[in-house]
């Protein structure tokens, strides 16, 4: 058939639309397979902790942990707790869950002490809101890390964050970290400055040279703390977290707000 | 009636205060000899050569910061092809172990206060 201006207009016209329209779709079907899902699929690991609240209610077992941490990396202890700084801390049950706390939750339960820590999300609102990139999710391994050098101490991390875990430096944290009997720092680990945030990092200096967290290393030696935290590769399935993710009934802090916390709890 | 005298004597007192930067600096009220450093006796090689690592060790420092930081690479390739860790208190202060005979000597001549030490410890048995 002989091919008339006019029917040639009217085919240019139909696919141009028809581009125009396929376009957005097609990038938006791209983007959508890009965020697929949890998010895993892209990291090599993905570190994780379990929490044994159980086993954690013996106070020098949650001590232990606490004071492990707080020594390796030279954490402050200020006694204004408007001022204080924390990486990992015990918190009363109800206060961590407070969507699992009911009027007929048992009375123990709801006072008990229980550990915790940054969650290291798999999708944390803490570096969506960094305006300096001195928070970033780690490809290789899912660590929510902190570079101090970056941090400017606007503070948005801390409101972005549902639980807490950053703490901002109002004053020169040196002095008052706890000297070791020498009188000098406890650890060569750096500290840090008046006006920067800092929180848990996973013990990241420790997994670089293959170690476990300074926290999951002492409570293991503390008697009945054998088994207290577990940490490990989620994405593996034969490690030790994974086994016990499998054969244990876990909860998460305030999942609902699809953040996709990566420190699990047995109740 | 004649102000030369007047204007002069404005002159002089004019180019003495424009010019006394100079004058105080020849005076020697300021010691402007370089800082004496104390350099390290069980090595004889730094990551580079002395040149550059006078000029560029803050750019070097840096792009280690970045490399650890940010990337997670802890290797440094030396431009003669030596591999070094990348560690401020790892590498550089296991041969320059004083930093106060060695850092500061010349941070405090050329009137540069980096803020490594606000954080950075010291390691023990320095």
């Amino acid at each position: 058939m002989e091919e008339t201006r006019r029917s040639f207009l009217r085919k240019a016209a139909c696919g141009g639309v028809g581009l125009s329209c396929g376009f957005p779709l097609l990038g938006a079907a791209c983007s959508a397979s890009k965020h697929n899902g949890d998010g895993e699929g892209s990291s090599s690991t993905q570190w994780a902790m379990v929490v044994d609240i159980r086993k954690c209610l013996q106070e020098d077992v949650h001590r232990a942990c606490i004071e492990a941490c707080h020594r390796e990396h030279n954490v402050p202890e200020i006694p204004d707790l408007e001022e204080e700084v924390k990486w990992v801390w015990a918190e009363e049950y109800e206060h961590v869950f407070p969507d699992q706390t009911h009027a007929h939750t048992q009375e123990n339960l709801k006072e008990a002490p229980v550990l915790v820590l940054c969650n290291h999300c798999t999708r944390p609102s803490c570096v969506r809101v960094c305006p300096t990139g001195a928070t970033w999710k780690r490809e290789g391994d899912g660590v929510v890390m902190m570079d101090m050098h970056r941090c400017i101490g606007c503070r948005y991390c801390m409101a972005a964050c549902p639980y807490g875990a950053r703490s901002f430096n109002w004053r020169d944290p040196r002095e008052y970290v706890k000297k070791d009997e020498h009188g000098e720092l406890p650890s060569d680990y750096p500290t840090r400055t008046i006006g920067v945030v800092e929180k848990c990092t996973f013990c990241a200096e420790r997994l670089r040279d293959g170690r476990q967290p300074a926290c999951v290393e002492a409570v293991a030696k503390v008697p009945g703390g054998a088994g207290a935290l577990t940490f490990g590769d989620v994405t593996d399935r034969n490690s030790e977290v994974s086994r016990v993710l499998r054969e244990n009934h876990t909860i998460c802090r305030r999942v609902s707000l699809g953040t996709g916390p990566k420190v699990f709890y047995i109740v | 009636m004649s102000d030369k005298g007047t204007i002069i004597a404005g002159l002089v007192i004019f180019l003495a205060l424009v010019t006394f930067p100079i004058w105080y600096a020849l005076g020697g009220e300021g010691d402007s000899s370089p800082p004496d450093l104390e350099m390290p006796t069980d090595a004889t090689q730094c990551v580079e050569d002395k040149d550059y690592m006078t000029a560029n060790h803050m750019d070097l420092l840096n792009q280690w910061r970045d490399a650890v930081v940010r990337e997670g690479r802890r290797e440094y390739t030396s431009s003669s092809g030596e591999k070094h860790t990348m560690s401020l208190t790892g590498t550089c202060l296991n041969c320059h172990s004083n930093r106060d005979a060695f850092c500061t000597q010349c941070h405090d001549y050329a009137n540069v206060e980096p803020g490594c030490w606000d954080c950075h410890v010291e390691p023990k048995g320095n």
